[in-house]
């Protein structure tokens, strides 16, 4: 097994953890963590494939992974803005009472 | 065939004048173009156009007269035309053109003369009215078309001329067009002249198709020279006539519908209803003696197969219609109160004694009669005007009374005006002219009676003319305002026109018939011996004493004692019942009100049911079909189609619902089914690659 592999297992395994994390919890800051954990996952993925692939010197992957960071910080904090303003109007964070978008 | 346009190509060669005379109608007739546009308070300017037109076309209508004067006294039978092609189709060709010959000459300058001096007289006349640039427009348009009725050598051109000169009247009777009774009466006038010129056309067409020219001389050639008239003659029409008598004939009818001619006459009387000058220009001196103009013109057809001395169907029809026409006229005229419209029935009445004079005594006599007529009665009439202005708008002739010592002048130019009407005497043109024509009947082969009808009518014109002068200048004022002399401009046209009322008689005496060797180009010497004639002393004498009678019964009937106006007339005292059939114009009106016009009534209604009816029927039978065909398409639209399309609509929105129960607003179901269908993405790769 190459140390590329391993890390790909990780990776799987913490996007998986994320995933079931997302799909299962009510509350809706764990699902934001769930979401997090996928982020993260697919971070290692990119420094892997960087720090293993033909162009190691190029720094390219660290430059993605830096990027996507800043993304998901972004995105945390309109995820966690848009709970606030939820838990303000509705008095919860359950997302299974959120069921006003239905067609 | 490339259809031509006018070319001036002179078929004859005409004298210098003669190739200008077109000028003398198209003058005035550009004036009344300009005039047309001028705005309403440009009176001056309006005025001026008019009045130096018709002077440039005076002017001219000398010269020319001087020319065939000239060409006369060197014995020479001046007869200058100039004709040109109008239109082309093929191989028929119509022709325009204008003739220079003594009759147009005179007729030229009688026109010119007293369209301008009535023209001076309009200045002072129109002065307070509105419309005053519209109504010089009018009368120019007037002038022109009248002088090109007197020049025109094709009888289309004439009929061309002839019906500008209708549309004229219609639109100057008119003129006052608020008022209704202004209005009826140009109406009147144009339908009642209307019935004439269908005649008046078809003779004109008839012509046209027996002798393929509707030029009057073409160098022998022309519809009224020998070779045309001896195929018209050969060709019989219906009734025993020639088609030269039933074309002449029909000619006549409009002629007579123009000169209010028997039993046409109706809208004449009406037509007083314009302002004075019109009725004095157009409804007493020109456009109404075109027509009997036009019987002189067509003369040759009308005369045509004829022996010596002799006198033809025609000729007679219009000898028999004018004679009564003059004396129906006449007594009409005595039972009258309106000072215009005695004046409109005596029109009437000397137009028959020109008509008749036409059929018994030939041109000149006709003519002779026409021009002094011309004068004497723009005379009368602007007298009238003068008379009227002067009363503040009064026409009723019992409302006036002693004005010969408010308005001498007018008093003194209108008696000449009357004396000249009656046939006074020796020093009054009306005298000779109508002398002339009673001698012509005198001599007339045919029949006695129209000599006898024309002597009773010259009786009654003296009654009527003294009975209105003695109630208008005799006796004393019985109007409201105070009457006084109108201004200078209204007064010199009388006294010039006066002259000519006394001094033209002396052209055409026995003595000296001057007039009609002029117009009938032969020579003519002074010598008393014209007088020695057989009968002609006695006639004259006769017709002298005939006047006295009338001119006496008149004096001693209303001259006497001032008539008063709320009591009856003299004469309706005397005989209530004859004096109320005159009063009532003999019933004319009403005659035609019981038959022509309720026919026409009744066919109205007759067309107004069939249009109702059967052509409306029709329509809404037509109408019913297809709203009961969209009836039906709108059923079918409801439905069918509508139902097949609602049905569609249906499927889809409940479809729709079905598709929103996917949506259900959970977010982690959407994310359940995002992840499934990744994973499912993903064992499809995996499997894939496997294989």
């Amino acid at each position: 097994m190459t140390p590329l592999a391993g890390f790909l297992l990780v990776a799987a395994l913490l996007f998986s953890i994320g995933l079931a994390g997302a799909l299962t919890r009510r509350n809706a800051i764990l699902v934001l963590i769930g979401i997090e954990l996928m982020l993260n996952a697919a971070n290692l993925n990119l420094i892997a494939f960087w720090r293993y692939g033909p162009h190691p010197e190029a720094l390219t992957g660290m430059m993605f992974a830096i990027f996507s960071i800043a993304v998901a910080a972004a995105e945390a904090a309109v995820g966690l803005g848009l709970v606030i303003h939820l838990h303000r109007h509705a008095h919860t964070t359950d997302l299974d009472a959120m069921n006003r978008m239905r067609g | 065939m490339m259809q031509e346009t006018i070319s001036f190509t002179p078929q004859l060669a005409a004298s210098p004048i003669a190739g200008l005379l077109w000028l003398i109608p198209a003058l005035p007739m550009v004036a009344s173009g300009v005039i047309a546009l001028l705005k309403q308070p440009r009176r001056k300017i309006s005025a001026t156009l008019s009045i130096g037109s018709l002077s440039f076309s005076l002017l001219l209508s000398l010269v020319a007269f001087g020319h065939v004067l000239a060409g006369w006294s060197h014995g020479a039978a001046v007869r200058e035309t100039v004709n040109f092609t109008w239109i082309q189709f093929g191989s028929v060709h119509v022709d325009l053109g204008w003739v220079l010959d003594p009759l147009s000459a005179v007729m030229l300058v009688m026109v010119s003369l007293v369209g301008l001096l009535i023209f001076i007289y309009s200045v002072g006349y129109m002065e307070h009215y509105e419309n005053f640039t519209r109504f010089f427009c009018f009368m120019s348009l007037f002038a022109g078309a009248m002088l090109g009725v007197v020049i025109a050598n094709s009888l289309l051109l004439l009929f061309m001329c002839w019906e500008i000169v209708g549309l004229t009247s219609y639109l100057l009777i008119g003129f006052w067009y608020q008022k209704p009774a202004a209005a009826a009466a140009a109406k009147k006038a144009f339908i009642t002249t209307r019935v004439g010129d269908i005649f008046f056309l078809l003779g004109i067409v008839w012509l046209f198709a027996q002798t393929g020219t509707l030029l009057f001389y073409n160098g022998g050639a022309g519809s009224l020279e020998a070779g045309a008239l001896s195929g018209l003659l050969a060709q019989p029409a219906a009734l025993g006539l020639t088609a030269a008598g039933a074309i002449g004939l029909l000619i006549f009818a409009g002629a007579a519908g123009k000169s209010g001619q028997l039993p046409l006459h109706v809208w004449l009387p009406d037509a007083m209803e314009g302002p004075m000058p019109v009725s004095a220009l157009i409804h007493a001196a020109t456009m109404v003696a075109a027509g009997v103009y036009l019987i002189a013109r067509v003369y040759p057809l009308m005369q045509a197969g004829a022996l010596t001395g002799g006198t033809t169907a025609a000729l007679t029809v219009v000898t028999w219609v004018g004679a009564a026409t003059a004396v129906f006229a006449a007594l009409i005229a005595v039972a009258q109160n309106d000072i215009k419209r005695i004046l409109a029935y005596s029109t009437i009445s000397q137009l028959g004694y020109m008509m008749a004079g036409l059929g018994m005594g030939g041109v000149a006599v006709g003519m002779f009669h026409l021009i002094t007529h011309a004068f004497f009665k723009s005379l009368l009439f602007l007298g009238a005007g003068s008379v009227i202005h002067g009363c503040h708008g009064e026409q009723d002739i019992r409302k006036m009374g002693g004005l010969r010592s408010d308005m001498p002048l007018t008093f003194a130019t209108y008696a000449v005006g009357m004396l000249a009407l009656c046939g006074f005497p020796l020093f009054f043109s009306g005298f000779w002219s109508k002398d002339g024509i009673l001698e012509a009947a005198l001599h007339w082969s045919v029949a006695r009676t129209p000599l006898y009808l024309l002597v009773f009518g010259a009786l009654l014109t003296a009654f009527y003319m003294t009975r209105q002068v003695a109630y208008v200048f005799f006796g004393y004022w019985r109007g409201s305002k105070p009457a006084d002399e109108s201004p200078a401009v209204m007064t010199l046209p009388l006294v010039i026109l006066a002259g000519f009322a006394m001094g033209l008689g002396f052209i055409g005496t026995p003595a000296w018939p001057w007039f009609s060797g002029f117009l009938e180009s032969r020579a003519v010497v002074f010598n008393l011996h014209g007088f020695l004639e057989p009968g002609l002393l006695a006639l004259m004498g006769i017709s002298t004493l005939i006047v006295f009678l009338g001119l006496g019964l008149g004096l001693m009937l209303y001259g006497g004692q001032s008539p008063k106006p709320e009591e009856p007339d003299v004469l309706e005292q005397a005989a209530p019942v004859v004096w109320g059939w005159l009063r009532d114009r003999l019933y004319v009106d009403e005659l035609y009100g019981v038959t022509v016009i309720a026919f026409y009534a009744w066919w109205g209604r007759v067309a107004d049911w069939l249009d109702r009816r059967v052509w409306g029927g029709a329509v809404t039978g037509v109408a019913w079909v297809f709203r009961g065909w969209a009836q039906f398409n709108r059923l079918l639209d409801l439905n069918w189609v509508d139902g097949g399309f609602d049905k569609g609509c249906e499927e889809l929105a409940s479809g729709g619902g079905l598709l929103s129960r996917v949506q259900t607003g959970r977010v982690q179901t959407y994310l359940k089914i995002l992840a499934l269908a990744v994973a499912l993405l993903a064992a499809i790769l995996i499997w894939s690659s496997r294989a």
